[in-house]
């Protein structure tokens, strides 16, 4: 007789006006409260060095009024929306038309990607945005290789893009060497680091990971910061050569692409060519990706993610697994950096902080962790929202850690793609209970 | 041999300041198993209302400065446990089972937050008060004229965090709350089972780890003369270091790692090299939990499946 037990109870759950103009007060009143010296009040220190203040009543009022309404319609919205638990059906032939859809992006995507510099070829900011959002894609993919396959949090990523970037600088400006040859040597560099980071870490797990990979890459930029004579400290390295298109170099002069090739000379060649070389970098980091997954170091990798303690029973290496992690991802991001490096031809420790670290890892979770196609569209996404924003710069790590918060409450498994296991068993075996209770299930 | 006396004395005051911000770690990763990664931003948020207290208060024409330290320290320990119940309400109770590094994003989320809303309210240059506590006592004067002295601000610091661990320890071992507490600490569906309310004991153990770096951040105040918005990142580091270097989840632990990672800082500064302090105190944190994963009080950690 489990049938009234089954009865949806929804009008008890559904509260009524007074219960959420409550929640509302309340919210409102805690609001005011947390609010009240921070905006009420603000500092500044004077012209003579001494504090002085004033008082911004009017904004405090209204942002008590904004947490008031907003919790009226957060409220709303949650009724409306019904409890989380709730299975939604999706009529079948949506369904049908999702899948479509979901198969056709990717190569749709990499069409229009190819196409970019054609269409916009006069339009320098959207080569120049579209340059950037690879560079992400990039990243994203490299760390996706760690956090997203091996399920190694690394907080510290951006340390290894730091090695890349000012091994080429430095190896360029040094010793003359070309991008060609740097770029190879910067990947094995940020690889090297990747090992050292990752043999002391083998046995740390979660939380602590994360934090030591943190500390790594906050020692790795302070290091760089304060060795002033290798690194130029906090003046960073400027006059890095720019790339050359294989030995020619994309110059108005004789031996110049564009005097060779018997066109005219324009600017916009180089950024074509570091768009085209980009492209080029994140498809190779995508492409290994995808082969190494169906290797069988990449389906150890999934093990690890999925369980460390089943895969060190299966006899799964977990020393080699999670080392090789770390190397492939940080050479990526060593390539990356190198990229990087020669694009902008200045590079300065303020690119290297942990808020960058933390975007990559915000793009690698909110394509779903291991997602090759949530990353590319997460990486479009978060810097596409960046650029909403510019203007409104001081809002925008703000609203970037809102997000964050929101997107682990909202959809903690990323919001584009999702999880699976490269391989998994096709059919479960429906075992009668005499066997399971005989062990053999 | 005098200025190695004068170190000691700079970094046991430091390490106190370290040791109520690690406190705050401690507690919260006994209990949930996270790392509250935007507490070492409470401990700014705390020295905020501390100099916002400060400022309205001499406006108002108060002198006595022990009413006004004691009202300054009332009044921002109340707004920043506040703001502790508000983070775990918002950011951390909604993940409490979801997958095992949620959490933890949104406590970075959260520091982001934290860190821009106080520059964007507070604005982004430093901060300086002038010195709320003068004077001092000379302990020592050496041959070559070098002075060892121990400031009143330094006592202060010193003995505020004395009382406070005292009273601190005294509610986790004898009141019903810190008994809840360690309830939920061993095994929550048990403590749950037993009548414990898990998640008001959960809050309220946010509520005093913000309290408690609230005080940090006005002993910070009080004893370095500035705040500003992003002193919480390293500062939360060190603290975070601290807690794992003393073995997280032991209170006695995460003071005893404070004043440890104080001592160091302050006496690398003063024999090696100012810049790579912070270098040095993160590499202890790798050194510990390599070879020292279960800190120096902390008990080891039984692998679950």
């Amino acid at each position: 007789m489990t049938a009234p037990a089954s009865q949806p109870t929804s009008f008890s759950r559904v509260p009524g006006i007074a219960f959420i103009f409550k929640k509302a007060l309340i919210s409102a009143l805690v609001a005011l409260v947390l609010f009240s010296l921070m905006i009420g009040i603000r500092t500044e220190a004077g012209p003579t060095g001494q504090l002085i203040f004033w008082t911004r009543f009017g904004d405090l009022a209204s942002m008590v009024a904004i947490v008031f309404g907003g919790s009226i319609v957060v409220e709303l919205l949650r009724q409306w929306w019904g409890p989380v638990e709730t299975v939604r059906i999706v009529p079948p032939s949506a369904q049908n038309a999702m899948a479509i859809g979901r198969r056709a992006i990717a190569p749709v995507l990499l069409i229009f990607t190819f196409l970019v510099p054609v269409i916009f070829y006069d339009q320098r900011y959207i080569l120049d945005l579209g340059i950037l959002v690879l560079t992400y894609v990039m990243l994203g993919w490299g760390l996706n290789v760690v956090v997203g396959l091996a399920g190694l949090l690394d907080l510290g990523y951006v340390a290894f893009y730091a090695v890349g970037a000012y091994s080429y600088a430095l190896l360029s400006t040094t010793f003359g060497l070309s991008f060609w040859v740097c770029l190879p040597l910067a990947g094995i560099l940020a690889a090297f680091w990747g090992v050292l980071l990752g043999f002391p870490v083998l046995r740390l797990r979660g939380d602590y990971l994360a934090i030591v990979t943190l500390a790594f890459g906050e020692i790795i930029r302070l290091v760089i910061i304060n060795w002033q004579s290798l690194t130029g400290g906090p003046n960073g390295i400027s006059g890095i050569p720019r790339p050359s298109f294989f030995g020619i170099p994309l110059t108005p002069g004789d031996d110049g692409l564009a005097a060779r090739l018997g066109i005219e000379f324009s600017p916009t060649h180089r950024i074509v060519f570091l768009f085209y070389l980009i492209l080029a970098l994140a498809l190779l980091t995508n492409w290994v990706t995808i082969r190494l997954r169906h290797l069988p170091i990449g389906r150890a990798w999934e093990a690890l993610r999925e369980d460390e303690v089943a895969c060190r029973a299966l006899g799964i290496n977990t020393t080699t697994t999670k080392l090789t992690a770390f190397a492939t991802g940080a050479m990526f991001g060593g390539f990356a950096g190198a990229f990087f490096a020669t694009r902008q031809g200045f590079i300065s420790p303020e690119s290297f902080t942990f808020q960058e670290s933390a975007l990559i890892l915000a793009i690698v979770v909110l394509g779903g962790m291991g997602s090759q196609l949530g990353v590319a569209l997460a990486a479009l996404a978060m810097i596409g929202g960046f650029e909403l924003f510019r203007g409104f710069d001081q809002y925008r790590m703000l609203v970037f850690g809102v997000a964050m918060v929101l997107l682990m409450i909202w959809r903690p498994r990323g919001l584009i793609g999702h999880r699976a296991p490269t391989v998994f068993l096709e059919r479960n075996q429906a075992i009668s209970s005499e066997l399971t209770s005989e062990g053999r299930g | 041999m005098d200025y190695f006396a004068q170190q000691l004395i700079n970094g046991i005051v430091l390490g106190s300041i370290y040791g109520l911000i690690a406190i705050g770690y401690t507690m919260v990763y006994g209990i949930v198993g996270m790392i509250n990664f935007a507490h070492g931003d409470i401990f700014m948020i705390g020295g905020f209302i501390a100099l916002i207290t400060f400022l309205l208060l001499v406006s108002l024409g108060l002198t006595a400065v022990p009413v006004i330290l004691l009202i300054v320290l009332l009044v921002s320990m109340a707004i920043t446990a506040l703001y502790g119940w508000t983070i775990e309400r918002i950011a951390y109770r909604p993940l409490r089972h979801s997958f095992r590094l949620a959490p933890m994003l949104s406590a970075i989320g959260m520091s982001f937050v934290l860190i821009n809303y106080s520059q964007i309210a507070q604005g982004a240059r430093v901060k300086p008060v002038p010195p709320i506590i003068t004077g001092g006592y000379t302990l020592h004067e050496g041959s070559e004229g070098f002075v060892v002295r121990l400031s009143n601000v330094q006592i202060i610091v010193v003995i505020a965090t004395i009382v406070l661990l005292a009273i601190f320890t005294w509610l986790v071992s004898r009141t019903r709350l810190g008994r809840d507490m360690r309830a939920c600490e061993q095994d929550q569906t048990m403590a749950a089972l037993l009548g414990v309310d898990v998640d008001r004991t959960i809050s309220m153990t946010f509520v005093i780890g913000a309290a408690l770096a609230a005080v940090a951040g006005m002993m910070y105040l009080l004893y370095y003369g500035l705040v500003d918005f992003f002193m919480g990142f390293v500062a939360g580091i060190k603290a975070f270091t601290a807690a794992v270097l003393g073995g997280i989840g032991s209170l006695p632990g995460a003071m005893l790692g404070g004043l440890l990672i104080g001592l160091i800082e302050t006496m690398w500064s003063a024999y090696f090299s100012v810049e790579y302090k912070d270098v040095a105190a993160f590499s202890i944190l790798i050194v510990v939990l390599i070879f020292l994963p279960t800190g120096l009080l902390g008990r080891p950690e039984v692998e679950k499946v």
